[in-house]
């Protein structure tokens, strides 16, 4: 990709930030200097961003949800209810932190915090253009989940630290929940790490850009994977069970008031944006389209993917009813594991043969892809046949009357 | 060089510090907008509106830990996993057949698992 | 290591994983020091960092306070109530001079080790370069590794299943 030698060229904003730079390095400030601005001119525009598209998808979400279920959405405060956001958080904001009496203070007051910082740093990692990335650590897929993970045990300490048994429990299932879809996490990711060769997430979009290929159509079964275990990760509907409003109140952030919810929803938020982000670099080809970035900037094609990602996300939280805790345990571990580690064994082997054959790689890579796609939908489709998913139910063909319903009480209904 | 992986490393703890400075924000700001009276009603648990009945902790069942071991097994194959999806194809075919052992292992440790039940919530 | 930014940052993060240490001795209640713990982890990663090692840095955060500890605060959910106390046992003195002991004995190791020449300068790649050392010259402690996983499944399995 050839840029312009011009900072004013808004394909790579990273070009600005270097020219920048580079008229202070001549006016002969410490060598440090220039590093410390960068870093820290693209961390304010990261974390106005971030906060600028969650305000923008609070509204979005209700919306979209409210259009799911033929109602309207917020449509009160601002045209069509675009301040809805701004007033829902100076209303957290004006609430009062109430600490309940018997809570561990220092475990209630840390928990927030735990969970939300980890968010951010992960957003460090992610590149959005050529040259727009906070730290391209040659780690940087690793370094998301490992971040990622610590906020686990942040939520366990919400509810161990608030005094309710019911917080405790939601907690539990979460931690639960959690532990359980992040190894399908890393195994999905793990098996981009086989195909590309390198976990550098600028090395990845690279990957994909050279070969003018996204990796969905070499890896369906892990996108699927990940997609469902970052759904889970980030606590969403189908699987909100710790902070569904009908199922424990609201779990483990029950006993939370004021900013400190709005922190949990914060980071919610955030986390959100880093997998629909991850998606986006590994999957869906990053700041690249076939070409098509010489003219449209990077960043603006990378960000209506994480949009796009992110949309999927609110749709099938509109859509699917929320699991329970044991039929999410077992589709971890029974189902998803399995054939993550199938996955990640198929990569391998592909790997190898196109190392030993020597073949270019416009030849193999669509065989791959056709194999793989096949693969995936054969392996999901035989999975499930053979846990006894899809096997086909005694159903009536007609819906049934009142009292025939209660006489299915007193003597079996035939079957139709 | 080690002197860019270091220059890498500025960002994280940038971001690090900048997370901790906006969560700082937050709740400054909240301190100052929002009303702070604790009585002693607003200290209890909420229990859907009740009076809170029983204990304050409860027992917590014992399969949580065992999910956490099998986690934390399977976090450890992933953390050997991706050394060997880096370098698999450089060290030759061999490789891959020893990936295959290692998995091979643990699969059997999860298909014991499965075939005793213990996979199941109850 | 040169520069005032690393000798800075070590002197950082020394501190921090001491000072966490430190504190999960000393508190009384459990599972603050299992969060003290986590500090030291993440101290812990830092300096690893500082040695150019990523992979292990991350492998460190990843495992260590992202498994371990909830490992640790599971098991401390299960344990009674009773035995649940952190505090100060008889053995105190006897447990210091001894920590003090392995102080002493890991510094005097340290320095006079001959360290090899890239441990000095840093290294390039580190997870490439674990994975064709563990494929390569260590298969078999790869391979023992993974019997020893399996063995651990099996023993929670064995723990816990209800028959």
């Amino acid at each position: 990709m050839t840029l312009l030698d011009s900072w004013w060229d808004l394909r790579d904003l990273g070009h600005a930030v270097a020219a920048f730079l580079e008229w202070l390095g001549d006016r002969g400030v410490p060598s440090w200097l220039p590093y410390l601005v960068s870093t820290l001119v693209g961390l304010m525009a990261l974390l106005l961003w971030a906060l600028l598209s969650q305000l923008f998808f609070i509204w979005a979400e209700r919306r979209l949800l409210a259009r799911i279920q033929v109602r309207l959405g917020p449509n009160r405060a601002g045209p069509f209810g675009l301040l809805q956001p701004v007033a829902d958080a100076l209303k957290v904001l004006s609430k009062e932190m109430i600490t309940p009496r018997g809570a561990d203070k220092v475990l209630f007051w840390l928990a927030p915090i735990g969970v939300v910082v980890p968010a951010i740093v992960a957003l460090g990692v992610i590149p959005f253009g050529q040259r727009m990335v906070l730290a391209d650590l040659n780690v940087g897929l690793l370094f998301i989940v490992a971040v990622s993970s610590t906020a686990t045990l942040f939520v366990f300490l919400a509810g161990w630290g608030s005094a309710n048994k019911y917080s405790l429990l939601g907690a539990m299932r979460s931690v639960a929940m959690l532990i359980s879809y992040e190894v399908v996490q890393v195994l999905a990711l793990l098996a981009v790490a086989v195909f590309v060769g390198s976990i550098r997430l600028g090395d990845i979009v690279s990957w994909q850009g050279r070969y003018n290929t996204w990796l969905i159509f070499l890896q369906p079964l892990g996108l699927l994977g990940f997609l469902i275990a970052s759904s889970v990760e980030v606590n969403r509907t189908p699987s909100d069970i710790a902070e569904a409003e009908s199922e424990i109140v609201a779990g483990y952030h029950t006993e939370y008031g004021g900013i400190r919810w709005g922190m949990f929803q914060m980071a919610e938020y955030i986390a959100g944006f880093v997998v629909a982000a991850t998606v986006a670099v590994l999957w869906l080809g990053g700041w690249t389209l076939w070409g098509l970035e010489e003219w449209v900037p990077g960043w603006l094609i990378f960000l209506i993917k994480l949009y796009g990602v992110f949309f999927l996300f609110i749709w099938l939280r509109g859509t699917l009813p929320r699991l329970r805790i044991d039929q999410l345990m077992g589709f971890a571990w029974k189902f998803l594991l399995p054939l993550m580690l199938l996955n990640v064994l198929l990569a391998g082997l592909e790997m190898v043969v196109w190392k030993e054959t020597e073949a270019p790689a416009e030849v193999v890579l669509p065989i791959w892809a056709v194999g793989n796609i096949a693969i995936g939908v054969g392996l999901v489709v035989g999975w499930a046949l053979l846990m006894g998913h899809l096997r086909p139910r005694n159903r009536p063909a007609r819906s049934l009357l009142v009292r025939e319903v209660g006489q299915i009480y007193y003597r079996p209904l035939e079957e139709v | 060089m080690v002197a860019e992986l270091f220059q890498q490393y500025v960002g994280v703890v940038v971001a690090t510090v900048a997370g901790f400075v906006l969560v700082g924000a937050a709740l400054f700001a909240n301190r100052l907008l929002a009303p702070r009276q604790a009585t002693r009603a607003k200290g209890l648990t909420y229990e859907c509106g009740m009076l809170p009945i029983g204990r304050g902790r409860l027992q917590i069942h014992f399969r949580y830990y065992l999910f956490a071991i099998l986690f934390l097994v399977f976090d450890i194959e992933a953390v050997f996993l991706f050394p060997w999806a880096l370098s698999f194809l450089d060290v030759g075919a061999m490789a891959f057949y020893e990936m295959l052992l290692f998995i091979i292992a643990l699969g059997f440790g999860l298909y014991y698992a499965w075939r005793k039940g213990v996979l199941q919530w109850r | 290591m040169t520069g005032v930014g690393e000798v800075a940052a070590f002197w950082i993060l020394a501190t921090i994983t001491v000072g966490s240490a430190v504190v999960v001795a000393l508190v009384r209640d459990l599972v603050r020091a299992v969060v003290a713990l986590v500090g030291s982890f993440l101290g812990v990663a830092g300096l690893f960092i500082l040695l150019s090692a990523e992979f292990l840095a991350v492998v460190q955060v990843l495992i260590y306070a992202g498994a371990i500890s909830i490992l640790m605060v599971f098991a401390i959910a299960l344990t009674p109530r009773s035995a649940r106390d952190n505090a100060e046992t008889a053995m105190r003195w006897l447990a210091l001079a001894l920590a003090l002991a392995m102080v002493g004995l890991l510094i005097a190791v340290a320095t006079v080790t001959e360290w090899g020449p890239q441990a000095k300068e840093g290294f390039q790649e580190t997870a490439s370069a674990i994975g064709e050392a563990l494929l390569n010259r260590y298969v078999l402690p790869f391979e023992v590794a993974s019997v020893l996983l399996l063995a651990a499944m099996l023993g929670a399995v064995v723990m816990v299943r209800e028959d």
